[in-house]
């Protein structure tokens, strides 16, 4: 290979484009280090200016994201006795008891079932609407999918109060399958673009060639259009995910009690004395994992998703 | 195997329609071309005759039975499509298999099946590997293995050799009329290219504009086309035309041409106005003393032959004649039609007149 070449950059290309990159990840990864490490702090840490690099880390604040505690007198606390486990001992030194379980897992229980199942149930929809509008002669199909568009040029939250009271005379307001379908309604118009456009780019004859192989109409989309759609499935299920997993506005809105997701529950987690700083990071912390971990297994996908049909196979 | 009739079948797509009222036969067994350019309905023709298309009217049997309205899971045919369409998440094993499967037959004669198939077509090394890093021609076979693993009634190629390299197709027409002629199966191929449809074709239908313009043998096709259009399409050079004022009358022999009078099979229909003389490059001769006359204009040597381009006043003609006869460009020479092999067309309508020599090739009245 000679010297200088078009498509392999050079030793200082890679060097300067590493510096880059890694760089950059840094910048957008510290508020994710800050989190994950306040989690760790004890409240004083959490605060002390200049911030503490370094400290002793101690898992306070995921003992106090999970539990109620009530802060009780010397005589009380020696009539209780030893404490028997090792976050009673935690909270004990603080001269605190644990008098139960937080609302926090319960919170996120709701966020797994609202931002999965809404999830969910975009993809279907929107995979079923892609493929129609993909393959069939839908009439106004243009009109039809630059109405399904226009709903997402104003911020959803623009109707926020139309929604409340609909919500609240259909009595699905607080509950966990008014929350699915409101993040579903959202993100519908984006499943329903991305996934048109993975679906156009299989090529007809596929299903062509199931169908004369003896398939029906839906054998052919299940069996051979699913497994090709598949990358653009990942990447829309993680879009759709993450809106509805981050979601705040409308969750501080529409829910309370019964259906909260762990968004608006996250900031209200106070602290026997003052906020507590180290059990919100902690509970953001927790909160991130899932869709990390969502993100990686589909990683994959999602790379080849995003820079799907900007090259030609 | 079977027989496919296609009656008076016509598709419209929105105001345009792409087939109109077309009628021809398929004899069992046959290797049959549906030839033409692109956009003359073609594909559409062998769509509906598989049921991926539903036409707009007409009939379309196969086996005696007509399936015009039937999806295309009930018509057991296969399908080759021009990209192949191999499911590409599956192994080479796994797509020819899948016809199969797909009729619940059991993994033992699944295996038998697909085996044989891999021998027929040597792609036994093939087998369990994923088709997408295959060549070319190993895709086609795998397509190919696809559709004769079911032992359906009938196979329909869309233009299959239209995606490989020149050198390869020349190899893949040979293997695929080999094939057809190991397994007499009925076989429907698609394509534009006329040398393709006339070496591989038992039969070939020329379409143009959504018509059928002609159908009949590859020979018969060539020698005595029913249309301008069809003169022009097959050969290569096309047929030459000369358009004059002329007149012609029931077992005329002869028409004037320029004051020179022309040799041409015995009419059975007469006419007179603007006609056209279809002339062969190959049966265009040079001689002396004929009183047609042309200058030669451009010379294109081919090996064994050469193509002589003569402007005469009718306009310019083609001769395909023996590289070892000296032409000097420029040169006045005496032109020489071979009168067994002449058409007349109406130049208007564009179709032949009766004669003679194809009275027994085309039945249109």
């Amino acid at each position: 290979m000679s010297s200088y070449s078009v498509t392999e950059p050079s030793l200082r290309q890679k060097w300067v484009a590493g510096i880059l990159v890694v760089g950059y990840a840094l910048i957008t990864i510290l508020p994710l280090i800050w989190i994950i490490a306040t989690g760790f702090k004890t409240p004083s840490d959490a605060i002390a200016y200049p911030p503490k690099t370094f400290f002793t880390p101690t898992v306070e604040g995921y003992v106090n994201v999970f539990t109620t505690r009530t802060r009780l007198s010397q005589e009380q606390l020696q009539a209780l006795g030893e404490p028997t486990t090792w976050y009673d001992k935690l909270v004990r030194k603080d001269g605190l008891v644990i008098s139960g379980p937080s609302r926090f897992a319960e919170r996120f229980t709701n966020s797994v079932i609202i931002g999965f199942g809404s999830t969910v149930l975009c993809i279907v929809l929107g995979t079923v609407a892609a493929y129609a509008f993909s393959r069939f002669k839908v009439p106004l199909k243009d009109d039809l999918l630059f109405f399904i568009l226009s709903t997402r040029m104003m911020p959803p939250i623009a109707v926020a109060i139309p929604i409340f009271l609909m919500f609240r005379s259909l009595g699905l307001s607080d509950t966990h399958a008014g929350m699915i379908l409101l993040y579903t309604a959202v993100n519908l118009s984006l499943s329903v673009w991305l996934l048109k456009g993975f679906i156009d780019e299989i090529p007809v004859e596929y299903e062509e060639a199931a169908l004369i192989d003896g398939y029906t109409r839906f054998q052919a989309f299940y069996k051979v259009v699913l497994p090709q759609a598949a990358t653009g499935i990942a990447s829309t299920a993680i879009f759709c995910l993450i809106f509805a997993w981050n979601e705040y506005a409308f969750a501080v809105l529409l829910t309370s009690g019964n259906a909260q997701t762990a968004p608006p529950f996250i900031p209200t987690i106070i602290g026997v004395s003052g906020q507590d700083w180290p059990a919100v990071a902690a509970g953001a912390t927790i909160f991130l994992v899932p869709v990390m971990v969502f993100t990686i297994l589909l990683r994959k996908h999602l790379l080849r998703g995003i820079t799907f049909g900007a090259v030609r196979k | 195997m079977a027989q496919i009739r296609i009656q008076n079948v016509r598709k419209e797509f929105g105001a345009f329609t792409a087939v109109r009222s077309s009628t021809f036969t398929i004899e069992d067994g046959e290797f049959f071309m549906l030839l033409g350019p692109s956009g003359c309905g073609k594909t559409t023709t062998l769509r509906m005759m598989a049921g991926l298309e539903l036409p707009t009217s007409g009939e379309i049997f196969i086996d005696g039975e007509e399936v015009g309205m039937k999806p295309a899971s009930q018509r057991d045919i296969a399908f080759v499509f021009q990209m192949f369409a191999l499911y590409p998440h599956m192994n080479v094993r796994k797509n020819i298999s899948y016809p199969l499967v797909s009729q619940g037959m059991k993994r033992e004669a699944v295996s038998a099946r697909v085996a044989d198939v891999a021998r027929i077509l040597r792609i036994e090394h093939l087998l369990d590997k994923p088709v997408g890093g295959l060549s070319g021609g190993d895709r086609q076979r795998v397509a190919l293995g696809r559709a004769i693993v079911r032992r359906p009634k009938a196979f329909f190629m869309d233009e299959p050799l239209g995606a490989l390299d020149a050198e390869f197709r020349e190899h893949m027409a040979e293997e695929l009329r080999a094939l057809h002629d190991r397994m007499g199966a009925t076989t429907v191929y698609v394509t534009h290219d006329q040398l393709e449809a006339m070496q591989m074709g038992d039969k070939i239908v020329v379409m143009n504009h959504g018509v059928v313009e002609q159908f009949g043998k590859p020979q018969q096709i060539y020698d005595w086309p029913a249309t301008k259009f069809v003169a022009q399409f097959i050969g290569s050079p096309s047929m030459n035309f000369l358009d004059f004022e002329g007149m012609i009358g029931i077992g005329g022999d002869s028409v004037e041409l320029g004051g020179v009078k022309v040799h041409v099979p015995a009419a059975r229909e007469g006419r007179a106005g603007r006609l056209t003389l279809g002339v062969r490059p190959e049966h265009v001769a040079f001689r002396d003393d004929a009183p047609y006359r042309g200058r030669v204009s451009a010379v294109e040597y081919l090996g064994t032959t050469q193509i002589v381009t003569l402007s005469t006043e009718h306009g310019d003609v083609k001769a395909r004649i023996s590289s070892g006869q000296a032409v000097r460009e420029e040169e006045l020479v005496g032109l020489d039609f071979d009168a067994r092999t002449l058409s007349l067309f109406d130049a208007e309508s564009g179709k032949v007149l009766i004669s003679e020599g194809n009275e027994g090739v085309l039945a249109h009245g």
